[in-house]
This record gives C-alpha cells, sequence and structure tokens, in this order.
C-alpha cells in the first residue's frame, strides 16, 4: 500500500476500484454497443468546445488566468489546490489566478480514477495532479513560444514569473496580457515539459489559499437556494412517512387555497406544491391530506434490524434467502492457538445523516426533451443519466451549470440522483422552461434516507503470549451501499470493509477470517464522509487499544511494532510523529488523558492523539494533534482546514450522531433531535503534515481526518474509565 | 400585507402576509439571499440577523413581530467590517453556507463585548451550527477581529 503506483492508481484503495467499476461498466456497457469510447458516449449529445489553453485553463484579455475546475467546490477548498496546481506550472501571478465550476461533460471533465465526472473518494486533487501539470505546463509553453517568436529569440531563453515572460539578454518582457493573441495561435505542445517538483514555489506555501473567502464571508457566493429568475417557481414535495411507501390519494384543497400556490402535482416521489414563494410552498405543502399505500414500505425500527445484524454476526440468526457471507481476508487457520489470551467484542453503528447545512435542493427547467438544471451536482455524469432518462434525451445534452454546495460529505453524488430527478419530475410537469426551484425543509433532507448504513460488527481475537494477534475472526454485517448502483452486484461491497481489509494489524496477524454480509433493509444508504472508514477505523483502532491494554503495553508502543511488522512505514511516520508532538509519554495536562488512534484513507494515512476529560456526564475534548501523510502538500492550510473540520464531523458523530427509525418511521427530524457538535464543543486541532520527497504524489485529505478521532476519544475512555465503548454515539439522548 | 421594513439602514416596502417569517421576506421579496435557510426552528443560526443590534433568528420571527426595529443583514455590514476581514485573513468558511449567520452572531456579541473571552464566544456562537466544522478558526477570527490576536498566519502548523 505504500507503493506510488498503488496509491496513484488507486487513491482510495480497494473501494474506489469497486466505484470506478461500477461507473464504467455503465459506460462500456452502452458504449459497446455504439462503438464508441465510454466518456464518448457519457458525453453524447454534448457540445465540447474548448479554448486555446484547452478545457481546463481560460486567459482572459487582462491577463487574468481562470482555473475550469471540473470539481465541485463544497467546502474541502479543492479550487485552490487544483488552481495552485495550474498557477504554479504557468508561473502565474497567483493573485490574478480564478476559478469557475467546468460545466457538465464527461469528456473532458471526467474523473481519471472515477471515469466519469465526480467529484468523491477525496480524489479531487490526487487525479488532477498529472493532467492540470500539464495544462499548465502547456499554456506556459505558448507564451514562451509566443515571446520567443516576437522578439526572434530562442525559446530556451526564455524565463517565466509571476505572469510575466521575460528574455534577460536582450532585456525584453510582457506580461500574459500583452501576448495573449500571439500565445494562442501557438500549437500546445502534446508532452509539454513539468517543472522539476523542487523548483516550485507556489505549491507547499502559504500562500495557496482559497479565493472564495470573502465572498462565502459577504453573503454573496450563490448557492441553489439562492438561485432566482424571473417566472422562478418554488417547489416542496410532501414525501411518504416510511421509505418504499407511495401516494395512495390526495386531497389538494387546502394546499391550493393558500394564496401563492400555483398547482399541486403527483409525482413518483410524492406530492408536490408548485408556489409563487418558498413561504407559501411550504404552506400550501403542509396542507396537503395524502393518504399512503405502505403494501411495500419498510415497517421496521432500527432496534429491529440492528437485533437481527447482532445475530447474524454472532450466528444466532438464519441467513434469509440471497444472504450470504463473503470472506474479504482470509490466510491461515483461526482455530490456531499460540498461548495467549482470547478478545471477543462486538461494535454497534447507527445510522447516520450527512444533515449538510443547506438541505438538499436544485433548480430546473423542462421544454420537452431539453433539460437545464442549475445545482450543487457532485456528480454532473450521474445526474445527466438519470435526468435524461426522465426527460428522453442524450445524456450530454443535460445541461448542468454547477453551483457550490453547502456541505455534502457525500449526499449529493447519488446513483438514484434522488433529489435532482425529483425535481425535474417536477419542472416536467411545469413545463415550457419554466424554472422550478425544489426545496427541501431540514425536516424533509433528514427524513429522506441515503444515510450512513447501521453496522454491526463482531471481532474475536487470540493473542500470542507476547499479547500480540495471532488470530484474527472478523464479522461485519450491514446494508451494501453498492445495492444502489446501476451496475454491480456479486463480490464484496468494498466500501464495506475498507479499512479492515488492508489493515496493517491483519497484515500482522498470522491467521484471519473476515467476512463481510450485506443484508438489504428498506433504509436507503449511502456513502458519508470517509465510508467505510467510519466504522472500521473505530473497530480496528479500539479493539487494537484493548489488546494493548491487556498486553500491559504503551499505545504507541504497541502499535509500533504491529507496523513494524507490517511493514506499514506511512503509519510509523505519522504516528511518530503525532506521538512527538502531542507529547505522548509525557503527562498529560492536569484532567485530560490521551487517547491515540491511526487510519489509512483514500490514499493519506493520519494519527491522532486527543486530549480528553469528562465533563458534566459528557465527553469532552480538548487538544487534538494530528499528523497526515498526504503525499505533496498542495496547500498547508487547506489540508489544516480539513483536519479540523473532518475531525469535527467525526467527532459529531461518534459522540451524538444517530438516526433511529420507530415502526419505520425515522424518529429525529431537526438539530433539535439530531444532535450536532457545536462551537463550545469544537476540540482545538493542530495539524503537522509528514514532508515528503518532492514530487510524490498528492493524495486525499477531505476525508481521511473524519474517521480517527472516535477511536481516539475512546481510546482516551478506555484508560480513563478502563471501559471499552462498543456502540456509537458515546452520548446518549 | 403591506409592510415597511429598516433593512440596512434603508426603508423598505413588502406585500407579505404578517405571520410570514422574516427570513423569506428578505430572501424572495427583497433578494437579499445572503441570509441562509438552515432548520427553521432556531437550532442552527444560519438565519441569524440583527434587530435593534440584536441577533434574532430571522425564520421564526414573523414580520408583524418587528415593529420599527432596525434590520441589519450580512449585506449591511459593509464587506469590510473587522468580522469579514478577519475571516478572510483565516480563510474561516469551508462550504460557507453557515457564514453569514455565523459573522452576524459575532457581530452582535462584539457589540456587546468588545473583547470577548473564550467563554464569552463559546456562549454566544453555540447556537450557530458549522456542520464543515470550521469552529476552531470562527473562535480565532473573532479573537483577531477584537483586536486580541495578529491576523496573520491561519491558526495551522507545519512539520
Amino acid at each position: 500500500m505504500n507503493a506510488p503506483f498503488s496509491r496513484r492508481a488507486a487513491p482510495s484503495g480497494e473501494g474506489l476500484s469497486r466505484r470506478q467499476l461500477i461507473i464504467t461498466a455503465t459506460a462500456v456497457g452502452g458504449a459497446l454497443m455504439v462503438g464508441c469510447s465510454p466518456t464518448d458516449l457519457l458525453a453524447a449529445g454534448a457540445e465540447g468546445e474548448t479554448g486555446p489553453f484547452g478545457a481546463f485553463v481560460k486567459i482572459a484579455p487582462d491577463g487574468a488566468v481562470t482555473l475550469v475546475c471540473k470539481h465541485i467546490e463544497f467546502g474541502q477548498g479543492t479550487h485552490a489546490g487544483l488552481a495552485a496546481i495550474v498557477a504554479e506550472e504557468l508561473d502565474a501571478d497567483w493573485s490574478k489566478v480564478g476559478w469557475e465550476h467546468a460545466p457538465a461533460n464527461a469528456k473532458l471533465y471526467a474523473n481519471g480514477g472515477l471515469g466519469a465526472q465526480l467529484t468523491g473518494g477525496s480524489t479531487a486533487i490526487n487525479n488532477s495532479w498529472d493532467q492540470l501539470r500539464k495544462a499548465g505546463a502547456a499554456a506556459r509553453a505558448m507564451f514562451v513560444q509566443a515571446a520567443a517568436n516576437r522578439w526572434n529569440v530562442p525559446a530556451g531563453e526564455i524565463t517565466v514569473k509571476d505572469s510575466v515572460v521575460a528574455h534577460a539578454t536582450s532585456g525584453q518582457s510582457a506580461d500574459f496580457a500583452a501576448l495573449l493573441a500571439d500565445a494562442a495561435q501557438v500549437a500546445p505542445p502534446a508532452e509539454p515539459t513539468l517543472k522539476d517538483p523542487a523548483q516550485f514555489t507556489l505549491i507547499g506555501t502559504d500562500r495557496v489559499r482559497r479565493k472564495d473567502s470573502l465572498a462565502k464571508s459577504t453573503g454573496q457566493t450563490r448557492f441553489t437556494m439562492d438561485v432566482q429568475a424571473e417566472n422562478l417557481l418554488v417547489a416542496m414535495v410532501a414525501h411518504p412517512p416510511r421509505f418504499g411507501a407511495k401516494v395512495a390519494s390526495f386531497d389538494a384543497t387546502a394546499a391550493k387555497a393558500v394564496p401563492g400556490v400555483v398547482e399541486v402535482y403527483e409525482i413518483p416521489t410524492g406530492v408536490a406544491v408548485v408556489a409563487e414563494t418558498t413561504w407559501a410552498a411550504k404552506q400550501g405543502r403542509d396542507a396537503l391530506t395524502v393518504n399512503w399505500d405502505e403494501a411495500k414500505a419498510e415497517t421496521r425500527s432500527s432496534a429491529a434490524i440492528a437485533e437481527r445484524f447482532r445475530d447474524l454476526a454472532a450466528g444466532s440468526a438464519t441467513l434469509a434467502r440471497g444472504e450470504e457471507w463473503q470472506g474479504f481476508e482470509t490466510k491461515g487457520d483461526v482455530s490456531a492457538q499460540a498461548g495467549g489470551q482470547a478478545l471477543e467484542v462486538a461494535y454497534d453503528f447507527p445510522y447516520l445523516a450527512h444533515a449538510t447545512m443547506e438541505p438538499m435542493n436544485c433548480v430546473a427547467q423542462v421544454d420537452g426533451n431539453k433539460a437545464r438544471l442549475a445545482f450543487a451536482s457532485q456528480g454532473p455524469t450521474l445526474d445527466q443519466l438519470n435526468v435524461a432518462k426522465v426527460v428522453a434525451n442524450l445524456p450530454g445534452a443535460i445541461e448542468i451549470e454547477t453551483l457550490p454546495a453547502g456541505g455534502s460529505f457525500g449526499r449529493r453524488a447519488n446513483f438514484q440522483s434522488d433529489f435532482v430527478v425529483e425535481c425535474v419530475q417536477i419542472a416536467r410537469k411545469v413545463g415550457g422552461n419554466r424554472p422550478v426551484k425544489l426545496v427541501w425543509t431540514r425536516e424533509d433532507d433528514m427524513a429522506a434516507g441515503y444515510y450512513r448504513p447501521l453496522v454491526h460488527h463482531r471481532v474475536r481475537v487470540t493473542t500470542d503470549t507476547d499479547g500480540y494477534p495471532n488470530t484474527w475472526t472478523h464479522r461485519i454485517v450491514t446494508q451494501s451501499i453498492m445495492k444502489g448502483a446501476p451496475f454491480g452486484g456479486g463480490g464484496v461491497d468494498e466500501t464495506a470493509v475498507e479499512g479492515a481489509k488492508g489493515s496493517p494489524y491483519l497484515k500482522a496477524t498470522p491467521h484471519v477470517d473476515a467476512q463481510l454480509l450485506t443484508p438489504d433493509a428498506g433504509v436507503p444508504v449511502l456513502w458519508w464522509r470517509s465510508v467505510g472508514a467510519t466504522h472500521t477505523a473505530y473497530v480496528m483502532e479500539h479493539t487494537i487499544e484493548q489488546l494493548a491494554r491487556r498486553a500491559g503495553q504503551d499505545s504507541v508502543a504497541y502499535r509500533r511494532a504491529l507496523y513494524e511488522k507490517a511493514g506499514a512505514k506511512r503509519h510509523l511516520a505519522v504516528l511518530d510523529l503525532a506521538a512527538e508532538k502531542a507529547g505522548w509519554g509525557e503527562p498529560a495536562p492536569e484532567g485530560w488523558t490521551r487517547g491515540v488512534a491511526v487510519h489509512e484513507s483514500f490514499g493519506s494515512v493520519v494519527a491522532q492523539v486527543a486530549e480528553v476529560k469528562m465533563e458534566n456526564g459528557e465527553p469532552r475534548v480538548g487538544r487534538v494533534v494530528t499528523a497526515i501523510d498526504c503525499g505533496t502538500a498542495i496547500s498547508p492550510d487547506q489540508i489544516a482546514a480539513q483536519m479540523e473540520g473532518g475531525t469535527c464531523y467525526g467527532l459529531s458523530a461518534a459522540l451524538y450522531g444517530q438516526v433511529t427509525l420507530t415502526e419505520g418511521r425515522v424518529d429525529q427530524t431537526n438539530f433539535d433531535t439530531y444532535r450536532v457538535l457545536r462551537h463550545n464543543e469544537a476540540p482545538k486541532v493542530e495539524t503537522y503534515v509528514v514532508a515528503q520527497p518532492a514530487g510524490t504524489h498528492p493524495t486525499g485529505v477531505g476525508e481521511p481526518g473524519t474517521p480517527v478521532i472516535g477511536p481516539a476519544v475512546a481510546n482516551a475512555l478506555l484508560a480513563l474509565t478502563g471501559e471499552a465503548i462498543t456502540a456509537q454515539p458515546f452520548v446518549k439522548v | 400585507m403591506a409592510i415597511t421594513l429598516d433593512v440596512n439602514g434603508k426603508p423598505l416596502k413588502v406585500e407579505a402576509a404578517a405571520d410570514t417569517p422574516l427570513l423569506w421576506v428578505l430572501r424572495d421579496e427583497l433578494g437579499l439571499t445572503g441570509t441562509k435557510y438552515g432548520c427553521g426552528i432556531a437550532q442552527c443560526g444560519a438565519c441569524t440577523v440583527l434587530a435593534d443590534g440584536a441577533p434574532i433568528r430571522s425564520c421564526l420571527t414573523p414580520i408583524s413581530a418587528l415593529g420599527s426595529a432596525k434590520i441589519t443583514t450580512i449585506e449591511g455590514l459593509g464587506g469590510d467590517h473587522p468580522l469579514q476581514q478577519a475571516w478572510v485573513a483565516l480563510d474561516v468558511p469551508q462550504c460557507g453556507y453557515c457564514q453569514s449567520g455565523q459573522i452576524m452572531s459575532a457581530a452582535a456579541l462584539l457589540e456587546q463585548s468588545p473583547k470577548p473571552t473564550d467563554e464569552e464566544i463559546d456562549g454566544a456562537m453555540a447556537g450557530n451550527i458549522c456542520r464543515c466544522g470550521a469552529y476552531q478558526r470562527i473562535h480565532a477570527a473573532i479573537k483577531v477581529a477584537s483586536g486580541q490576536a495578529p491576523a496573520t498566519a491561519s491558526p495551522q502548523t507545519d512539520a
């Protein structure tokens, strides 16, 4: 897992490969029929004109450089990192570099790791690294050649700095604006010469800062919720109270009597009220009377689902038809004995809502088979495919203007494009190209499903006489996220096991029997920031901590021994760095207890040392020292921001997060019942980046900071109380 | 009903039912979309505006309850308010959706307490949720804006 090639080719480990497989399978399946490349097919119907500097770089008459950003900006600062890659190779003046979202076009803007235009798996920087270096270098070469031609000097003698092209010997210089017309005529080199990474002047510096902070601090950023247009209608939908239910009948009389309500439609997902304003739409929707057909609805409680998962893992429940255990890591013979102790422990994880600050929403206008959308599209190719089916057009002909998202954490990359299709269904009913903004309230958003699945783990470890694992038996029971994929089936759902599979602890264990079972349930599930690692990191790290205590060993020393055995050099490096910066081995500040955890996800490895105490009966987390190996650090400031934010997101879930169902109805409705981390509960995160050789391929930072804090805190509490914590959330309502 | 609201120093006439929350009048009638919808039940703070300098949750405040209160929204801060400068200097926003409300709550705090303590900041900001978890930088930026910390590097460190 430490080989540069594998980090580059499969940045999120096997889980990503699987996602890639499914998306390309969709494309290839069709491509074979029509005899063109997958991205050709996905982009069918798209207009693919690009400017002289290619698909990713635009340069304005005043010399301003614009990155055409194929990835959505939903908080991770991706735009800044990507723009910096271009600016570095182009030697552009960073203060004159801006960015815009790319249009939906799978041929031009596919994620190199996923085969479709999609942001996810913490791959934005990783998959764009070579592509954008080349784009910047090619544009630079065009300016150099244009200057060489104009000044009649050798191109090799020309330098570029801060958007100024110069020839020292002749004393000539010109900026990008002055050379633009000539440069645009130069044929771009097919294989431009890239900089020696040791010569980078922008990448890795604190100059790489966000370009959107002012707009976001003045209320000027235009989110989907903020789209206004002439004739715009606002829609809200009454959804069924249980997953899988459908409209039986409805009475719209009272809804239509609300001033401002324009029309009421039945759509596949419920009953839509269309109005002139948001408030009218809400009042109209709330005035609907709908009778639901619940014949096919999921009516179980989440407690019943969890109980069955526990029984299945313990072997005390019978497998239903279609349910089958699948091995994901197997070696040796787990009945082997080495004279040590046995530890058997089971863990429960609840459903989790993404609870983005901006609830799901979308703007669409439909005229016959033409559809134009403006919204925060995390997977434009998926959204095009799904919308194309509704309006009967080619996917590439579906126009999408991608807007910044008020958070996503995975929610907006959905195989069904659920809220997007819902909006298009309404816009289709309205017709006439009239724009319709679908608005979900917080309550709609929280009850709509697509949760992080409920998960149960059961682990049995026997040790050798030194207390190190000799056998490791592992059972994971969870719904499969990938079952919702348009293609797939068969094989292990890697998103359910990533992080357990490939763990250095399993590598260091001679005998392993690890299996997955993915029963169906009627609750829609989806990836949630750091996906499988949300639970596997916890199970692996909290189990290891219990083993270390039983072995009477120091937490860091015990892990170090296992990493050395597994050859996990990157784990060792982050562990050592975090331990050193945290003062591990020295007494913690009075009243605080330290816990450590380490996990690799999305090609990056993160170690955290958290200082924890109990306050008013709840865990309180103070200082959190974070060390990350994410390859080349492009924007140290944004890496730190992602460690800070990712830590809060993971801590919020570990301490408070849970969606429960009572007889199929979601219990949580809003932030009063779905508790999330607040300002006064936030830890103080320090981030240290492991130094890398120049040119090391960058890996993800959006997700890897999320899964480590839960086990770090649990491990501190274990040290404090002597009790393992076998269920999340830690704080019971 | 027709009602005149004092928003960002301007009298603005709007047509809306008396029970309409201020949030939707600001956004849908007046086009002031900087103020955000997040929860609709005064739990998240994204809709925070000032009424005579005090923070209110516009999602639950019917326009009929405003009387002659002077409303200030994020658009009324001017763009170079010390908080906005600090927010930019520290690259506080991530997705940015909650930040208008965060800044308005912080503005109200600084009006009350020009040099707030950590505890005062915790207390005043606990009602504003940020799911991206930018809390640490929000906290630091309030310290910067109140002159209690230098507006230099953001609060990250590097090995």
